[in-house]
């Protein structure tokens, strides 16, 4: 005798997209992207409307054509992947916290804490500074540097390669500091057969022939802050006499691109009020300058008070040159080519693997800050900021701090985050961010909810149309990404 | 799966766990169906409150029934020793299990 079937079915946690004519559904409790066909289309179709029993779906699929055996499948593969629920089906857990002694990937060296430029928006120098460097030192000396290696190495695990990021105030400020440590850093890892990698963070000022080849030779990954061509370089990224930067770093970047070969050079973007012709600002960076990569991100405020605060029409206008861009993404991709636009590439490479955060980033987890004094800090943005120390280079990480931080910064103990479907890829958003905006690291980025479910459905939506018409490049966009 | 196309990692990782799930639960309702060994009972369906003749009887009560049933007739993967492989001679002093039943050892295959 067969006893039936009495479970009340419903639709999971799924966000829906449709591209090149194909409907796919985004599993937020995985991360995970499904292709639909029209039956598994039909059932979510007939659940959109309401619970429905077992047998109600089998009917209603029966009714549509369906065999009583494919209708069987239809809600077997469903309920499998837990896009659809029955009252007694568990969900699916949500990330767990990662292990404690989660091995340390990345340092982020803060060399000095000084710059010689004086950007108006600056986080670490502006209104909305969190850091407290009075009576710290200014430099980072080289034996604090030097520990800060071994310490990167000792907590690492057995990871095969390790990666330390060049940071300030302006990095260049300390180029001699640096020099040595890159050299005693690879005798380190050499010593222990690993790898350790290096890229730097620089405004550009300082760059010159020597530093250039220096980078080169080392394959040392450059990042340039830089806001796009002479008028909008120069409205916030100054001398502290208030004079423009674009001048100075021109004729060094066109340097710089021509004679580092060795690892990609990106532009990173703040976008601030008034600076937020997106499409011009990437022709110029990537076709005149000729950057490999840009990236864009509005800039860190407390509200919208700030002279430089972007308000909803900036967004707006933004979002737009976002969209145009990505747009331009996919076209290129289609046809088997790399974009520079980072903030698309950094999504597909997340979606191409299906993550799932429990926190925004890997600060605090993989990711540490070093000051010049040597205190550790979640990440660079929180450098020399005494209510965030997370201890110090020389005594190691203060894991109760680390725990409270990282236990905030959870994704489940976001509450506004539980409903919504974007949660996998954002987790909440930037813990620093939080912090100015909220005074809490461990608050919702509110106030981007609607930016970043818009553009995570364009480019899921992108994803899908690539996975339709050009899986190939997906594959090799994995490979270049390191994913696979 | 047939309907559902994973078209990422997470996806795929998803797809291959349910697919080892269902390779290595043969349940009896499904074909092919699994081995059936002769002995205790052939009626399976929905469970052992009968034997194939409707009645009780044939089912592995008492115990000395299970013990015997499962050791020498239907190499039934219980807590008994195997008459098949291992222990031929387990039972061999033990003629009557109700009364004989202290007899029987503990086996260490």
């Amino acid at each position: 005798m067969t006893t039936m079937l009495a479970h009340r079915y419903r639709r999971g946690e799924l966000h829906e997209f449709r591209s090149s004519d194909t409907d796919f559904m985004y599993l937020v409790s995985a991360g995970a992207i499904f292709a639909l066909d029209e039956g598994t289309r039909a059932v979510l179709d007939l659940l959109g409307e309401g619970e429905m029993s077992h047998e109600e779906l089998a009917t209603a699929l029966a009714g549509a054509g369906h065999s009583p055996a494919d209708a069987e499948d239809l809600i077997r593969e469903l309920r499998q992947v837990r896009a659809i629920h029955s009252e007694q089906v568990t969900t699916a857990p949500a990330p767990s916290a990662p292990p404690a002694d989660y091995p340390l990937q990345a340092l982020v060296l803060n060399v000095t804490n000084q710059c010689n430029l004086a950007c108006t928006y600056c986080y670490e120098f502006g209104a909305d500074k969190i850091a407290t460097p009075a009576g710290k030192p200014k430099y980072m000396a080289l034996e604090t540097a030097k520990s800060s290696v071994d310490f990167l190495l000792a907590g690492s695990g057995n990871r095969e390669a390790v990666h330390i990021t060049f940071f300030g105030g302006e990095t260049l400020m300390n180029f001699r500091l640096l020099r040595d440590v890159v050299g005693y850093a690879n005798e380190q890892a050499a010593a222990q057969g690993r790898k350790i990698t290096f890229s730097l963070t620089t405004n550009a000022t300082l760059l010159t022939d020597e530093i250039i080849d220096f980078l080169s030779d080392n394959a040392i990954g450059v990042t340039v802050s830089m806001d796009g061509p002479a008028e909008m370089q120069d409205a916030r990224r100054v001398y502290k006499s208030g004079k423009g930067s674009y001048a100075v770093i021109e004729p060094r970047l066109r340097k710089l691109i021509a004679r580092h070969k060795t690892r990609a050079i990106t532009a990173r973007v703040t976008l601030t009020a008034g600076v937020t012709d997106v499409i011009r600002i990437y022709r110029h960076l990537k076709d005149d300058i000729g950057f490999h990569e840009v990236g864009f991100a509005p800039v860190t405020t407390a509200g919208e008070e700030r002279e430089y605060s972007l308000n909803g029409d900036d967004m707006t206008g933004v979002l737009a040159g976002f969209h145009a861009l990505a747009d331009e993404w996919l076209d290129y991709a289609l046809h088997g080519r790399m974009h520079g636009f980072t903030n698309v590439s950094e999504t597909i490479g997340e979606l191409i693997q299906g993550t799932n955060k429990s926190h925004p980033c890997g600060a605090g987890l993989g990711l540490l800050g070093v000051s010049p004094s040597g205190d550790l800090s979640p990440c660079h943005r929180f450098t020399d900021a005494d209510t965030h120390t997370l201890g110090h280079i020389s005594t190691g990480i203060d894991q109760g701090k680390r725990e409270d931080f990282l236990s905030r910064g959870h994704v489940q103990a976001k509450y506004e985050c539980q409903s919504c479907w974007a949660r996998p890829l954002c987790a909440g958003g930037c813990h620093h961010e939080a912090f100015v905006r909220y005074g809490d690291t461990g608050h919702a980025n509110l106030h981007y909810c609607d930016w970043i479910r818009e553009w995570t459905d364009t480019c899921l939506k992108i994803y899908g149309t690539l996975a339709v018409r050009n899986p190939g490049f997906l594959e090799r966009f994995a490979e270049r990404k390191g994913l696979s | 799966m047939k309907h559902l196309k994973p078209i990422n990692k997470k996806a795929q990782k998803i797809e291959e766990t349910i697919t080892s799930v269902e390779e290595d639960v043969v349940a009896l309702q499904q074909q092919p169906r699994p081995h059936v060994p002769m002995g205790c009972t052939l009626s399976f369906s929905p469970g052992w409150e009968v034997d194939a003749g409707g009645g009780t009887a044939g089912l592995c009560q008492p115990v000395e029934r299970d013990i015997y049933d499962c050791y020498v007739t239907c190499f039934w993967p219980v807590q008994v020793p195997d008459h098949v492989n291992y222990s031929p001679d387990w039972a061999s002093n033990c003629a009557a299990a109700t009364k004989d039943w202290r007899n029987l050892d503990l086996v260490f295959p």
